[in-house]
């Protein structure tokens, strides 16, 4: 039996080698200075490890621009995607109601739609903006708004889940001491669900982080593109392909996903497959 | 009360997302080019787009090829990532928190980042892999290019997606598989049954609600998908010998600007993932009215 576990763990190993290669390739080729990513017989771990590739990095055009146009992004999205979704995943979570279950096929069909599908309609519509008569192409508000709807149903079907597990008795309790259903909504329910809106705001933060297809549809040029479309050209024309520098960039776009995808990852695997798995 | 709580969602999704698809379906019935936006204003042409599109032969290949494309995906991702699951299940503590980490960090990895890790890996002058390869003594790597037919092209594009896809798929099956009754495993081992009788008769009934909706979300998200091959093969490259669904109305609508064939290709396009996703939302549901 011993003598098994140790196989498997030995297995476990060489997965854990494999699976994670390509991230300590990439970092480990961003801290090599050019003659070692060059070389004939690649160096595994860095020799005199620099820092230059980073800083030739940042400092090419529209990199902090650029940084600065995703985090606008991100804050915005995850700020009213969060409001919008709670009120609506407390109405799922607490009342029942005509129109309920459809609201639910909306919310859980909407997250299936493959992006490209919607391309076209959205790149003429956000052009010309019905009724409004303006052109939110190649502004930030209009890549927002694109991502809100991709935000929105995920964020109101994990706050769901979340409310749930918040027992009624709670709520009533607080109602019967003289609050209102808001007060006690504010005072009880609010505190509980904090870790739920955690969640939620950092998917909605990798989401609309990581997106590409209607960044670079929608965004024309270096002043207004996000992070991910600036990296996604910095493969470039030239002969030469300076990969230290490409590898610098990925690990610096990669750092806050990974840093806040370790926060909450239980929980948006649990947000996926919420109900499924329940015993 | 209810009403007003979900109204706010309502209305930004009618507007962002339900009018576009209102529009789409009036675009796919118009000859609508570059010259019809200028115009703010296309041609009605009826059902034309549609019979064009299905009679093309670049769409037919393209649908098989997407087709095959994804079967080999969601195949490759669910069974690497199941085994990966069990795997978990045996190993020491250590082991496995070693391994759940590297499942997480690669999961956390930013589809375009994963695409330019790969471009370097695969590299035919300096990468990695060819060197590798060589040194195994597997071939004679030196110099390969592994973009040079489009099966290896979509073959690439597959390993990078399965890298990406086989974390949810671990981690979640594993999460699973802790619900698997531990005396029964025992009773059923201690009966003499085979490891691959106790995982097809113990575990596999009680992780099959996880694995369907894992299958056929992979099967979706798969089937649409556009950043890991329009990237990795190169938007120079993109060509109807390689293109898969996403790809292919990206190019045939926006970039060669013929919004309305566009249009009816989305609208076949978010057809047949309407198909697919039944399975899901069904079983979704049941899930929210349980709770």
């Amino acid at each position: 039996m011993r003598r098994r576990r140790l196989g498997w763990d030995a297995l476990g190993l060489v997965l854990f080698a494999a699976l994670v290669f390509p991230v300590f390739w990439m970092i480990s080729t961003a801290l090599k200075s050019n003659d070692q990513i060059y070389s004939f017989n690649p160096v595994w771990f860095p020799r005199h490890p620099t820092l230059s590739h980073f800083s030739d990095a940042i400092h090419r055009p529209y990199f902090w621009t650029d940084v600065k146009n995703s985090v606008i992004v991100v804050i915005v999205t995850v700020a009213l995607a969060l409001v919008l979704a709670f009120f609506a995943a407390l109405a799922l979570a607490k009342y029942r109601f005509t129109g309920r279950k459809l609201f639910i096929v909306l919310v859980i069909g909407i997250q299936m739609l493959p992006p490209a599908g919607l391309i076209i309609p959205l790149y003429i519509l956000l052009g010309d903006v019905p009724v409004l008569g303006i052109n939110l192409v190649n502004t930030l508000a209009g890549v927002i708004l694109v991502y809100l709807t991709f935000a929105l149903p995920f964020c109101v079907w994990t706050l769901r889940g979340f409310l749930l597990g918040i027992p009624k008795d709670l709520e009533e309790a607080a109602m019967v001491d003289g609050s209102t259903r808001l007060g006690a909504f504010v005072r009880i329910l609010l505190p509980l669900v904090a870790p739920g809106l955690v969640a939620t705001s950092v998917f909605a933060f990798i989401l609309s982080w990581n997106e590409y297809i209607f960044a670079t549809t929608l965004l024309h040029d270096g002043k207004t593109q996000t992070i991910t479309v600036w990296l996604s050209y910095l493969y470039g024309g030239n002969r030469f392909v300076d990969w230290g520098q490409i590898m610098a960039a990925s690990t610096l776009i990669a750092i806050p996903v990974v840093i806040f995808f370790l926060l909450v990852q239980r929980r948006i695997a649990f947000g996926l497959t919420a109900g499924a798995v329940r015993g | 009360m209810p009403y007003l709580l979900i109204a706010p969602v309502v209305l930004v999704l009618a507007a962002i997302l339900g009018y576009p698809i209102y529009y789409l379906v009036r675009l796919s019935l118009q000859r609508y080019d570059l010259f019809a936006l200028l115009q703010h204003h296309g041609t009605y042409v009826g059902l034309e787009n549609f019979t064009d599109v299905l009679r093309d032969p670049v769409f037919q290949h393209t649908l098989v090829r997407t087709i095959v494309f994804t079967v080999a995906n969601v195949g490759l991702t669910m069974v690497l990532g199941t085994l990966i699951a069990l795997l978990l299940v045996r190993i020491s503590t250590w082991v496995r928190i070693l391994l759940t980490t590297g499942l997480v960090l690669v999961w956390a990895m930013p589809p375009v980042v994963a695409v330019q890790v790969w471009s370097w890996i695969t590299n035919s002058e300096n990468g990695v892999l060819n060197y590798v390869l060589t040194e195994l003594h597997v071939g004679n790597y030196f110099q390969h290019n592994w973009y040079e037919t489009p099966f290896w092209q979509l073959t690439m594009v597959t390993t990078l997606i399965v890298w990406g896809a086989i974390p949810f798929v671990a981690i979640t099956v594993y999460a699973a598989l802790s619900q698997v009754p531990h005396e029964l495993v025992e009773a059923a081992q201690i009966d003499g049954a085979r490891s691959w009788r106790v995982f097809k008769d113990v575990t596999m009934p009680v992780i099959m609600p996880v694995l369907l909706i894992l299958t056929s979300l992979s099967i979706i998200w798969d089937f649409g998908v556009f950043t890991q091959p329009y990237l990795l093969i190169g938007q120079g490259h993109q060509d109807p010998t390689n293109y898969l669904m996403s790809v292919y109305l990206y190019i045939e609508g926006y970039t060669k600007t013929e919004f309305g064939r566009g249009a009816a290709i989305s609208i076949l396009m978010l057809a047949i993932v309407a198909a697919l996703s039944v399975v899901y939302i069904r079983r979704m549901l049941r899930a929210g009215d349980e709770a």
